[in-house]
């Protein structure tokens, strides 16, 4: 043991100051600022079929505006509002949870010299704010002492998530998850038990201009596509930018991820991480963390004084509470590091990468730590860090990202289209079949005798679906569809009027 | 029997689709909801409200899905004659058996809980631990299990071939075909558990936009189940209400069964040990009791696993890989009552097919089964015991001759 020690002492004498500038087998590699050539990006709007649709999106902002004043509800204007509606909340004192299963709602906090509207959980409620509807705006909020989430997205697109300060709430400050062509930016957002943002499962992202700090992860991407986290100062968290793959989840993959200009300052808080969590696993002082996602490009960060490393690269294998799933790769392909400015990094870092660094018999304060496997990994202008595990990795082809200006969309994504004749034939098949036969009796009358009453009148027929009243004492009453759209209400009355068995 | 034979020989099979079927080219029927009117990420049928649901199996003839059906109830499936699909996957329960454990074919406990087959067409992974991709690969477990139907394919195809009801009902279901094989025994078996769609809940009506549809305290429990402190929709996740991914609880077994590892034998790794499908929670009220083994009987208890902390029924000295959303919530006794007043709302069986009165083979559809006790203590097993051996007795020669 001695002994090899101090063989390997002697070597790293000997070979120290060569070994800095050598890549594995080849002669110094000092090619700064060439080529001068840009990520492509991996998103064609073109290619993407989902925004084929030509159906309409109802506009934020294009409805009526509600205001909500201190000792009302502002869950009462959600409900009152319809898609296109604005929401303007007040400054003053408001404790409720607030959900929105409704589209093109904008919930905005109105600041008054200073005053916010502060949504305060009191330490009892769950999450300050839930939606389920696309084209959510939730801006300007103060929100504070909730258990769970401040702003929880479960599905929706188009959302934008802007301005607000959250503090001292939960385990997510920011979590839109199962979205896509979503932005969060300008947020400040602290003391939070797992990621301050935390975008899960979405598409076309954009996390940018956010302070997060005191908080376990700064900002998390996890199984995303196309999202770029830029312009961020991410200090003080036990980790400062992520991007994963859990294994475990519905959707599998996270690629095309592009972390730059953010200021990733001092990541060295003890992480306070609920037990199990991923994030407990973080070693307190690691700047950017890539476990497992593909293609993700670190560029132009500012990367300081993060005590166990500057950037991280790890696999499933190497990553502790990490389950195994044969539907995810468990190696993190195809990331690029460019040029970072990295100082004071991996000064009091974890036996285990000391331990790496041992192999590959190198000394210092490690900037760039890869453990696992990585396959087709590139670095640029690789003899300025201090680095380990990363000898595989190839000189970068592309030195920038200015190709990519953001993977937001023009046009928000629009609804699938269906022509109203499907709807029709939709509703009935998938709705009124389960109590309408066509000559029997199921549990509504049968389809034969409403064809007797509404033949020439099918307009009628759809006023009667979306508010029906009881009209036979032998049946029970018919629960309303006003669900369905106006046009889907007659298309699916006409569908049954056509209806010969 | 004989009387029965005859009517049985009067079967024909249905010409059209079931209900919320559309039937296309005259052949295929093909499976029409709201929820089409939706898409999802990476169309992966998982999300919020408004959201697609994941790819599924259909298309099916009329003719396939209605013999499905008949075999589905038909005891002629299992080796003594007695035991049907529905034994254990009964209609009025849900589709599964109101048993904990469910009943093997010698009235023995099995060791795992019969899962619901509503929306099965959706799935892409079954039995607890994950065992089987297809709805063909799974009919083949229980079929050929010894201790459940206790089945062979010889003998199984053996009767079937030997029933002239079955082999004119097959020549109609795959015109051309003049055998009966295994692929299309386990076709109809498949295109019948993929009509078995429950897609018109009263969430549905809420979810589609009718926000009157839940009162205040089922908003409210919808609000909780989806809440970052329950995080039940992490896994439980719209529109299904299962993410259909292994996900390790940590839940107890029963007193006095060892523990089941799950899916650590079906994927080969320790960090699955205890790992099962994370099942739907649609039609959930009507399928206790509740987890792989039914530990819990009612859907309070199975709320209340949930609250009481991570891993603490893991027992002594087993490593276990819990799952990171299970943690301590900390939700207050209201709060699990508001979930399960949610669950709730997730019941709808519009489209519950018919039981048939008679089937092929002329046996008796086991309509006693259904009334079985849902606790089945010893008192009642031994007699079921003595009932399935009185039955096996009692199978008419004529039937197995034929």
């Amino acid at each position: 043991m001695n002994k090899s020690l101090l063989l390997a002492a002697i070597t790293l004498a000997v070979g120290f100051g060569l070994g800095q500038y050598l890549a594995k087998d080849n002669a110094p590699v000092i090619k700064a600022n060439k080529p001068d050539k840009s990520f492509a990006g991996g998103y064609e709007a073109k290619q993407d079929d989902t925004l084929k649709s030509n159906a309409d999106v109802v506009l934020p902002g294009s409805g009526d505006t509600i205001t909500v004043n201190p000792g009302q509800k502002i869950q009462d204007a959600v409900i009152a509002a319809k898609p296109g509606d604005t929401i303007m909340v007040m400054p003053g004192k408001y404790e409720e949870t607030i959900y929105i299963d409704k589209d093109s709602i904008r919930l905005i906090g109105v600041i008054q010299e200073g005053q916010r509207a502060e949504l305060n959980g009191r330490g009892e409620l769950n999450d300050a704010i839930l939606y389920s509807g696309n084209n959510i705006t939730v801006e300007n909020f103060l929100i504070t002492k909730y258990k769970g989430n401040g702003i929880m997205g479960q599905a929706g697109n188009n959302f934008e998530i802007r301005g607000n300060v959250i503090v001292d709430t939960g385990v997510y400050g920011i979590f839109p998850q199962l979205g896509k062509n979503g932005i969060v930016s300008h947020n400040i957002i602290s003391g939070i038990e797992d990621a301050a943002i935390y975008v899960g499962m979405s598409d076309n992202i954009h996390v940018a201009h956010n302070e997060v700090f005191d908080s376990v992860a700064g900002i998390e991407i996890e199984n995303s596509r196309h999202s770029i986290v830029e312009n961020n100062y991410v200090h003080n968290n036990t980790g400062g930018i992520l991007a994963f793959i859990t294994p475990g989840l519905p959707i599998k993959t996270t690629y095309d991820v592009i972390i730059r200009n953010n200021f990733v300052v001092g990541n060295n808080h003890k992480n306070f991480g609920a037990p199990g969590s991923t994030v407990a696993g973080i070693p307190p002082g690691t700047g950017i963390l890539v476990m497992a996602a593909d293609e993700v490009v670190i560029e132009n960060n500012i990367i300081t004084d993060n005590k166990t490393a500057g950037i991280m690269i790890t696999d499933h294998y190497n990553a502790p509470n990490t389950t195994i799933d044969e539907g995810s790769d468990p190696y993190p392909d195809q990331v690029a590091i460019l040029d970072n400015l990295m100082l004071r990094n991996g000064y009091d870092t974890i036996d285990e990468v000391k331990a790496l660094m041992l192999t590959e018999l190198k000394t210092g304060n490690p900037d760039i730590v890869r453990a696992g496997k990585s396959n087709d990994s590139c670095i640029y202008n690789r003899h300025r860090y201090i680095t380990v595990g990363i000898n595989d990795f190839k000189d970068c082809e592309f030195n920038n990202t200015k190709d990519v200006v953001t993977y937001l969309l023009d046009e928000p994504v629009p609804p699938r289209e269906i022509t109203a004749e499907n709807k029709g034939k939709i509703a009935y098949l998938g709705i009124c079949t389960g109590c309408h036969s066509y000559t029997g009796r199921i549990v509504g009358p049968p389809v034969q005798l409403i064809q007797a009453l509404y033949m020439e009148n099918p307009q009628g027929l759809a006023d009667y679906i979306a508010n029906p009243v009881k009209k036979r004492d032998d049946y029970p009453e018919m629960p309303p569809q006003n669900y369905l759209d106006e046009e889907t209400r007659l298309a699916v009355a006409e569908y049954m009027l056509s209806r010969t068995n | 029997m004989i009387s029965s034979l005859i009517l049985a020989a009067g079967i024909t099979l249905s010409a059209e689709c079931p209900r919320g079927f559309e039937l296309v080219g005259g052949s295929r029927c093909e499976l029409r909801t709201v929820y089409q009117f939706y898409d999802s990420l990476q169309n992966r049928g998982v999300g919020g409200t408004q959201t697609s649901l994941p790819a599924h199996v259909d298309g099916y003839s009329p003719q396939q899905i209605d013999l499905g059906r008949y075999l589905f109830f038909d005891p002629i499936l299992s080796a003594n004659q007695v035991q049907s699909c529905a034994s254990c996957h009964q209609p009025d329960k849900g589709f599964s058996d109101g048993h904990g454990r469910s009943v093997g074919f010698d009235g023995e406990l099995l060791p795992r809980s019969a899962p619901t087959l509503w929306n099965s067409a959706f799935l892409d992974r079954f039995f607890w631990d994950g065992r089987a991709k297809t709805l063909e690969e799974q009919a083949k477990g229980p079929l050929y299990a010894a201790a459940e139907m206790n089945n062979t394919p010889e003998a199984l195809l053996q009767r079937l071939n030997a029933n002239d009801n079955y082999r004119r009902l097959f020549s109609e279901a795959f015109p051309g075909s003049k055998e009966i094989v295994e692929s299309n025994v386990l076709t109809v078996l498949a295109a019948f558990q993929a009509s078995l769609i429950s897609l018109n809940s009263r969430y549905d009506r809420y979810a589609h936009g009718d926000h009157s549809a839940l009162n205040e305290e089922e908003i409210a429990g919808m609000n909780v189940f989806r809440s970052f402190v329950a995080r039940c929709s992490e896994c439980h996740t719209p529109p299904l209400f299962t993410n259909n991914q292994i996900a390790v609880i940590g839940t107890p077994e029963p007193e006095g069964m060892e523990l089941d590892i799950g899916a650590e034998k079906t994927f080969g790794t320790s960090v699955l040990k205890g790992g099962f499908k994370v099942p739907t929670l649609r039609n959930i009220e009507f399928t206790g009791p509740y987890m792989h083994s039914g530990v819990f009987p009612t859907l309070r208890e199975a709320t209340e696993f949930y609250n009481k902390g991570r891993g603490h029924a893991v027992p002594n000295g087993v490593e276990m890989q819990i799952h990171w959303h299970i943690w301590e919530p900390d939700l207050k006794e209201e709060e699990l009552d508001l979930i399960v007043s949610f669950m709730k709302t997730l019941s709808d069986e519009t489209f519950k097919p018919e039981t048939p009165k008679q089937v092929p083979s002329g046996l008796a559809v086991l309509a006693d089964v259904q009334e079985s006790s849902p606790a089945l203590d010893a008192k009642s097993k031994s007699e079921m015991q003595a009932k399935h051996s009185k039955s096996d007795q009692s199978i008419p020669k004529t039937a197995m001759r034929r």
